[in-house]
């Protein structure tokens, strides 16, 4: 494209439309809602990734030489609920969702726009809390709040801590309510359940998870904070309660909230993949359908975390086999993915080169699951480096893959600016080998039996620890290219059209940016989605 | 230089044959799949680059190509699940002459105490060839007895003895590792496991030590009194607890329950539910002792109450051991029950 040569005539959308603070604080435009989620939730990723690099530097050493034992247990503890609650959860969800899920519905906006922009104040509330939190001394329990730990003999700031993490349930909450709302009230004329793109598939599955799970990780972090503050026995055993009913609740959620950080990011893949293979979807219905699987088995894995805490071998039992069949439709999604490449016309852009990342770590990650979820096998790799580095592979290889693939992919939507192909794809690979190099030898350490949470290890285990620091310095160049290179595109970047990956997704059928109201007619739907063959005239022309 | 670098734990205990072909196994089935997707990912992503291949065919999909990549992988998920569960269930109960070892945790320390009286902290010496069992309490938070040699882990719990076992197949020292996070030091409750030859061990054993755990028990168990109710002539205010370990125990309100450690601990802590009561007894009487008997104290007290199985050793060592039929007839007399 030669955009500098063309007149481009000003037009009015949603950026442009009003400037000023106010204008977007005051903001229901549920675009400039992800965009505000999208600056917050990056500060909390570096300020995530900031404490990750101290961890992985004090971990060069056995003796653990950077930070004090106390410091090193607050910086895993805020790197937790950092990455978790402040940059996972929200991440595809809050910032791609609140994005396009609307255009894609063929909507103006979400179905409450108020409770949409509450959503991310009680998410800036939530940060503030935990920024506070971390500022004022911190915590060390863990991002889990094990208990009694938790509720008797920590001494760090537990209960702001739990007050912003409440914060940020709530603002799931709201972003749950509104994609309900939104995909059950809004939906195009004749944009039926079965012409849905597979991102609202898998929102809508997240959704729901969010809604029903959120509440019960609150009641569980309340409990804590009622016994801490008013030594009111509930799961400390010298006030009579039970220290084991906390990981029961806790995990209630916390594990359906693995499904909230990687379905939302399926449905990014299955858009990828189809757009730059240009095909449709092999098997739809089962890459759907996978979704809410997910979402209703996913509620009933959780005592998998707790094979080796004195929970009775039967519930361990039906636990491991829940935990088996939640794995199925996780691979049907991959194969599914795999067999939509055959015969394709596939195209290695930058959100593409994601994908494929996706899908690798991915199935990583998944088949290390098959580990942990064998009873036998798990008693040794339970709380070991083996399981930090079986959910990074799902949560940083999967999630932050295709969060990443997202933003790339949706930017000339977001901003009417092409990001630079190729610092993009450099970075894609960057981040990709240092991903690999820094988890890797967790699995590795793991089966050896480095426990994790461990300020200081036994010396033989250093050389994979290196190795794993190494790693991480390469994914952190791999992080930090993208937030340099996208700011530069927003004024340098090549000006983007309307649809520049010619795809048929209905978040495409109008301009870049969109305006306020995202389409100049309510769009009608006639066909399924991903019907490549019935639109040659969308050209791919990035 | 590999012995710094190495890819594989000791294998010291009888689990890590059970553990470690299945882990391999789960390998084999890891690297297939990983492969045989990456390797598709790749021909595909060659064969249909945009350049050779511009115009992609549109297929639907497959209802059998989808039941085909469902019920395979299922089918392989549902066998290492029994495989797993076969596993797990070997870790269950331990062997009944298994060699009983006791043990506390505590921010940040292992204390151990083999039954006829050597104690350690952070050091655990047991025989090679022996099927070992250690019941383990955490005096405050949760923390996790694990093994890496052994491929044996196990949360200790505040308030509930929990026991785990295995047998060492091979003499050496290994790590001891705290795998559930406990605060400031958690990374410094650590320790070894010392596996010795049986003789070695034995001789371990008679080079220190301050009496069984049994007798340290008596001691406390004249020290807090409890002497002065639980004895079997007619001033017993309690039950006699001689042959109580082990045994069925009747409430009042028509419940049982087997005496084990976790019920004589939670009986001498108290409180006790009114609805409780050990039938026969009067309620109330026995004070609580929650706060005033710590948990090595605990294990002592504990250990001697299951000596009077063997050993009726009582106030009058004299006085006849009253016989089952008598015990019925007369539970004041001769209770078989302890009395809270």
């Amino acid at each position: 494209m030669s955009a500098p040569s063309v007149a481009v005539e000003p037009r009015e959308h949603y950026l442009n439309v009003d400037y000023g603070i106010r204008s977007w604080l005051l903001t229901t435009d549920h675009k400039r809602i992800g965009i505000l989620y999208m600056i917050s939730i990056t500060v909390m990723f570096f300020i995530g990734g900031f404490f990750a690099t101290l961890i992985r530097l004090n971990l060069m050493t056995p003796a653990g030489d950077l930070v004090s034992a106390d410091t090193y247990n607050k910086l895993f503890t805020m790197h937790g609920i950092v990455m978790v609650f402040f940059f996972l959860i929200p991440s595809v969800p809050a910032v791609i969702g609140n994005f396009v899920l609307p255009m894609m519905v063929g909507a103006r906006d979400m179905a409450f726009p108020k409770i949409n922009l509450l959503s991310w104040y009680m998410y800036v509330i939530g940060a503030a809390i935990t920024l506070y939190s971390i500022i004022v001394g911190g915590v060390d329990t863990g991002w889990t709040f094990y208990t009694p730990f938790s509720t008797t003999y920590s001494n760090t700031y537990v209960f702001s801590s739990i007050v912003g993490i409440l914060f940020a349930g709530f603002s799931s909450i709201f972003t749950g309510l509104n994609f309900i709302a939104t995909i059950h009230k809004l939906r195009a004329p004749g944009l039926t359940w079965r012409r849905m793109q597979l991102f609202l598939w898998s929102n809508y599955a997240t959704a729901v998870i969010m809604i029903l799970g959120t509440p019960v990780v609150a009641i569980a972090l309340i409990l804590v904070a009622v016994e801490r503050v008013w030594h009111i026995g509930i799961f400390n055993p010298a006030l009579g309660g039970d220290p084991v009913l906390f990981q029961h609740l806790f995990w209630f959620y916390s594990h359906p909230a693995v499904y909230v950080m990687v379905l939302p990011a399926m449905g990014v893949i299955s858009e990828l993949v189809t757009t730059f293979s240009r095909k449709r979807i092999f098997g739809y219905e089962f890459v759907a359908a996978a979704s809410i699987a997910i979402a209703v088995f996913g509620f009933l894995v959780w005592g998998h975390h707790m094979f080796v805490a004195g929970i009775s071998i039967y519930s361990a039992l039906l636990f491991s086999i829940m935990s088996y069949l939640v794995a199925i439709p996780s691979a049907v999604k991959v194969f599914n993915w795999t067999a939509t490449l055959y015969k394709g016309a596939i195209s290695y852009r930058t959100p593409m080169l994601y994908a494929f990342g996706f899908i690798g770590l991915f199935t990583m990650g998944g088949l290390t699951g098959l580990f942990v979820a064998a009873l036998g096998v798990d008693i040794h790799v339970t709380d070991t480096y083996f399981v930090v580095a079986h959910f990074h592979y799902i949560m940083v290889g999967g999630t932050v893959m295709a969060y990443l693939g997202a933003i790339h992919y949706w930017w000339p939507k977001m901003f009417g600016r092409m990001y630079p192909e190729g610092w993009a794809k450099l970075s894609a690979g960057i981040i990709f080998i240092g991903f690999n190099v820094t988890f890797f030898p967790q699995f590795l350490l793991g089966y050896l039996g480095m426990p994790r949470r461990y300020h200081a290890y036994a010396s033989e285990f250093q050389v994979l620890n290196v190795m794993s620091t190494a790693g991480a310095s390469i994914l952190a160049v791999g992080y930090l290219l993208p937030l340099i290179y996208l700011i530069w595109s927003l004024r340098y970047g090549e000006i983007a059209p309307a649809n520049p990956w010619g795809s048929t997704g209905l978040e495409w059928q109008t301009t870049s940016p969109p305006p306020t109201h995202n389409f100049e007619e309510t769009p009608t739907v006639t066909e399924e989605a991903y019907s490549y063959d019935k639109h040659p005239e969308m050209e791919f022309v990035a | 230089m590999w012995t710094d670098f190495p890819l594989w734990p000791a294998r010291a205990a009888n689990f890590a044959d059970r553990v470690d072909p299945l882990y391999m196994f789960l390998i084999a089935v890891a690297v297939f799949f990983s492969v045989g997707i990456f390797l598709t990912i790749t021909i595909f992503a060659i064969k249909y680059r945009r350049s050779v291949h511009p115009q992609a065919e549109q297929i639907e999909g497959s209802l059998a190509v989808e039941a085909t990549w469902s019920i395979i992988p299922l089918g392989i998920a549902l066998f290492i699940f029994v495989w797993g569960a076969s596993v797990y269930f070997s870790y269950g109960a331990p062997p009944k002459n298994a060699l009983r070892i006791y043990g506390t945790a505590k921010q940040w320390m292992w204390k151990f105490q083999q039954a006829d009286g050597q104690r350690e902290i952070n050091e655990l010496h047991v025989p090679v060839g022996r099927d070992v069992a250690v019941t383990l309490i955490s005096q405050d938070v949760i923390h996790s007895f694990f093994v890496p040699a052994f491929r044996v882990k196990m949360d200790v719990l505040p308030n509930r003895y929990r026991t785990v076992w295995f047998r060492p197949t091979r003499t050496g020292t290994y790590h001891l590792f705290c795998a559930e996070y406990c605060g400031t030091s958690h990374a410094g409750m650590i320790g070894w496991v010392v596996v010795m030859e049986p003789a070695d061990y034995e001789a371990w054993l008679a080079s220190g030590g301050e009496g069984s755990l049994a007798s340290s028990g008596e001691k406390l168990f004249r020290h807090f009194g409890c002497i002065s109710c639980h004895r079997s002539d007619k001033g017993a205010r309690g039950p006699d607890l001689a042959g109580l370990y082990g045994r069925e125990i009747h409430f009042q309100d028509g419940t049982t329950t087997v005496a084990d450690e976790n019920y004589i601990r939670d009986r001498i802590l108290g409180p006790r539910p009114p609805d409780k009561q050990v039938a026969g007894w009067q309620r109330d009487i026995m004070p609580v002792f929650r706060g005033q008997v710590n948990e090595e104290q605990m294990l002592e007290l504990i250990a001697y109450v299951k000596s009077l199985q063997q050993n009726p050793l009582n106030v009058n060592p004299n006085a006849p051991i009253p016989d089952e039929e008598q015990r019925k007839r007369n539970p004041q007399v001769a209770p078989q029950v302890i009395q809270p």
